[in-house]
């Protein structure tokens, strides 16, 4: 477990900036402590101070996950969020994207948001931007980026994509083992 | 598992609540037997009103009783569920042509509960073996010439009723254990044309239940036929309830008990040894109870997770999607029992979404037991696949540091799901092996950190008590197995009391639990550690449950086991647990039986139990009796530490 280098930060923030903008200092500066990142074995992981102790105390083979997994970077050094930061995201998200009931299985099964299913999405969005998925209840159901602005989804047909599919909750049970 | 009743008849209804139910079954079959008959299945009545006597030849009747019978509910047995019915069916049915003999004898229209109620309890031994021998007869071509040849016999013999006759009968008559069941039977139906003597007549009978000699076993013919050995079961406990009574003469009770091992082996698959360990720990009755409840699965339950949604909510949500749910009880506030869903509860968006958790209830339990406080050090030994872990860390708040600990890889992948799954940010993961703690934490942990606040020990064991969810625990476990888990879970806890700071200001408390019912893995454990440790047992907090045991065969435990929880699936209807919870007094371990500090207290209290430890008691001097010498060596570290006493 070591703390992120520069690049690393750069890289992380950077992505979470996508979706929550400048919220990232909400994440850091908490009212009930100061959270950090560190990375271990290529995961990045959010945790607050008080477990650092306890984490750097056990051995580096035995430590399995610490706090919240973010995501973790590829062989190429390229940063990919996975869908345990959901929590994080979901309440600080900028542009978010509400689902139908009917189409929420389908993006839950880790297809595409068509139009079809799309029920609201957020004023001025623009396209390849950074989207958190909700249901029409408001629970958060994973994030995406936005295949049209919102000018364009009002216009296309209803089999078009409006939303790419990056990450949903679905993976918990499909892909239980690959989180770790 | 009703009878098949036919909805377009509709009977008339007499008074009472016996005739509204079997009233209609006569009358249906009346539609199946010779008219004369039709009095054979009356239910209720009297026994011992006069009544007509028995019609002509009973045995030709009986067989053609068995198929419209076989649709009859089952009365008011007890100890067999519903769900069980359908097992017992076959058997329930072969007892009515024997309820439906008795039926005939009483008086027209007249139903009496209370005296139905009494046969039907009296004689239910007698009346099974009775059943048998008809259960026999229909699956042996070769009894139909016994059972004609007794009920000749019968008829010939029908003033008299002695013992004597029978068993000479019996001798006569070569074949397997049903000579006993059929010679009962004769004498039942002997019986019930006497009338007058009934009851005794009934303690005659039930005294039948003669004990298959070794030879008769062996002709045995495999495979056992499921309804003889079932009535044999409990022909048996009749006796065994009431040994001096009804037993026979020349034979002890330890042919009952084996025989009746033997059956309840055959009858439900368990080894012999899980046997032999489950008959030491329940009587008789709640052994069969216990045995059946674990034929049965137990209700889905789960867990609300209040991080994210209240319980009120969620059961709206779910109720949305088609489930079928209700509260778990007063005691918890956030289990819910889902009884039938159209969705799989396991997959909708509000598990998904980290909602609730599939947890069983008595998982619930040792959580809350634990009562974690807010901004507390917490470890959980054992803590795959993440359901307490969990919910110790819902109960904080997402406060404090919860730290997470099992030994084995692949099932930690879950907790990790189920953590991220559920919003758990106060959580560290790791892979050690629960008997290292002490070593992991003793140089950083202690001294930094200073331990521990409480520590949930959720050892691995057995699985005795889960035996309805993994059915295969039922024959592969035997005693190396037992011990080799006893003793990990020693090991286990003595690391988790070593790793308690017993000077927090809110806790030094540990949890230990297991999902067994054997007591070598829980009450044994507990003593051991009390006997090891400066720790003392506490109330847990719940206030349902057994006490757990504070004497057993040959072993006698500390008096404070009385404060450790038993539960069991055929009293609480949640998997087999043991809770037990200590508190830790004192950071000093205990060399060998030191009398001095604060181990003291625990040695007085624990004096009277041997007096081995009386003696060493008194002693100041410390001893080096090694009794653990691999112990000693772990502690070692600890020892150097403290000054040695010369």
């Amino acid at each position: 477990m070591r703390p992120l280098t520069e690049a690393e930060t750069r890289a992380v923030f950077e992505k979470l900036g996508r979706y929550i903008g400048e919220n990232i200092q909400l994440l850091v500066d908490r009212p009930d402590g100061t959270y950090c990142f560190r990375l271990h074995r290529d995961r990045v992981y959010y945790l607050s101070e008080k477990l650092l102790k306890v984490a750097a105390s056990i051995p580096r083979d035995s430590l399995v996950s610490l706090g919240t997994c973010f995501g973790k970077f590829t062989k190429t050094q390229k940063f990919r969020l996975s869908v345990t930061a959901l929590d994080f995201l979901a309440p600080y998200a900028k542009y978010k994207v509400w689902v139908k009931p009917g189409s929420e299985q389908s993006f839950l099964y880790g297809n595409h948001v068509l139009k079809s299913g799309l029920g609201r999405i957020t004023e001025n969005t623009a396209q390849y931007q950074g989207v958190v998925v909700f249901s029409m209840a408001d629970v958060p159901l994973g994030f995406g980026v936005a295949a049209k602005s919102t000018q364009e989804c009002r216009k296309v047909d209803p089999m078009a994509i409006v939303v790419f599919h990056q990450a949903d909750v679905g993976e918990y049970v499909r892909n239980e083992d690959t989180l770790t | 598992m009703g009878r098949k009743l036919d909805p377009a008849r509709k009977e008339k209804r007499g008074p009472g609540r016996k005739a509204r139910k079997q009233r209609g079954a006569e009358v249906e079959l009346a539609r199946f037997l010779p008219p004369g008959k039709s009095r054979l299945s009356r239910p209720g009545g009297s026994a011992a009103a006069a009544g007509a006597g028995l019609p002509p030849d009973p045995p030709p009747v009986f067989p053609q009783n068995r198929r419209p019978a076989a649709g009859q509910p089952p009365r008011g047995r007890s100890g067999f569920s519903d769900d069980n019915s359908k097992l017992l069916a076959p058997a329930k049915a072969k007892k009515i042509p024997s309820k439906g003999n008795n039926m005939e004898l009483s008086s027209d229209g007249e139903v009496e509960e209370g005296s139905w109620e009494m046969e039907e309890e009296e004689e239910d031994g007698s009346s099974d073996e009775m059943v048998d021998d008809y259960g026999a007869s229909s699956s042996e071509e070769e009894e139909l010439l016994p059972i004609e040849k007794a009920a000749l016999k019968q008829k010939s013999d029908r003033g008299g009723l002695s013992e004597d006759d029978s068993e000479e009968e019996e001798e006569e008559e070569e074949e397997e254990e049903e000579a006993a069941a059929e010679e009962a039977s004769r004498q039942k139906m002997g019986q019930k044309e006497e009338e007058s003597t009934d009851l005794q007549l009934n303690l005659d009978i039930d005294e039948q239940f003669k004990l298959p000699t070794d030879e008769q076993i062996e002709r045995e013919t495999s495979p056992p036929d499921l309804h003889i050995i079932h009535q044999r079961i409990k022909g048996n406990m009749e006796v065994l309830q009431d040994f001096v009574v009804k037993r026979e003469e020349g034979r002890t009770r330890q042919e009952y008990l084996a025989l009746l091992r033997r059956d309840m082996a055959a009858y439900y698959s368990y080894s012999d040894f899980l046997l032999m360990k489950l008959m030491d720990i329940f009587p008789l009755p709640e052994l069969i109870n216990f045995l059946e409840a674990n034929e049965v699965p137990r209700p889905v339950t789960i867990r609300t997770n209040t991080l994210k949604t209240r319980r009120r909510d969620l059961a709206q949500a779910l109720i949305n999607r088609g489930v079928n749910l209700d509260p778990l009880g007063k005691w918890s506030k956030t289990g819910l029992v889902i009884y039938d869903s159209s969705v799989p509860i396991g997959a909708t968006p509000e598990y998904l979404a980290g909602h609730y958790m599939l947890q069983g209830a008595s998982s619930l339990l040792p959580v809350m037991a634990l009562a974690p406080q807010e901004n507390e050090r917490i470890l959980d030994m054992c803590c795959a696949p993440g359901g307490k872990t969990s919910y110790i860390a819902q109960l904080m708040k997402n406060t404090g540091m919860i730290l997470a600990n099992d030994s084995n890889a692949e099932r930690l992948r879950s907790v990790v799901g189920n953590l991220h799954r559920l919003g758990v940010t106060n959580a560290v993961v790791s892979n050690c092996d629960g008997r290292q703690f002490p070593k992991v934490c003793s140089c950083l942990l202690w001294g930094v950190l200073g331990g521990f606040d409480r520590v949930l020990l959720d050892a691995p064991c057995s699985g005795t008590g889960v035996i309805s969810k993994d059915p295969a625990v039922k024959t592969n476990k035997d005693e190396k197995d037992i011990l080799r888990c006893s003793h990990l879970q020693k090991e286990l806890i003595l690391s988790a009391i070593d790793s308690v700071n017993a000077a927090s200001e809110t806790g030094g408390y540990i949890v230990y639990c297991t999902c067994s019912i054997m007591v070598e893995e829980n009450e044994w454990v507990v003593d051991y550690a009390l006997k090891k440790r400066n720790v003392r047992l506490v109330a847990t907090g719940l206030d349902f449950g057994k006490e757990g045991f504070t004497r057993f065969k040959d072993r006698r435990f500390h008096p404070s086991l009385k404060s450790t929880r038993r539960f069991y699936p055929h009293t609480h209807n949640m998997d087999g647990f043991f809770i037990a919870k200590f508190k830790k007094f004192s950071n000093a371990i205990p060399q060998e039986q030191k009398a001095a500090t604060p181990s003291a207290v625990p040695d007085t209290v624990r004096e009277p139990q041997t007096k081995k430890r009386k003696l060493e008691g008194s002693k100041v001097d410390k001893e080096q009796k090694p009794p653990q010498p691999a112990l000693k060596k772990r502690r070692s570290l600890q020892a150097q530490r403290r000054p040695l006493k010369a």
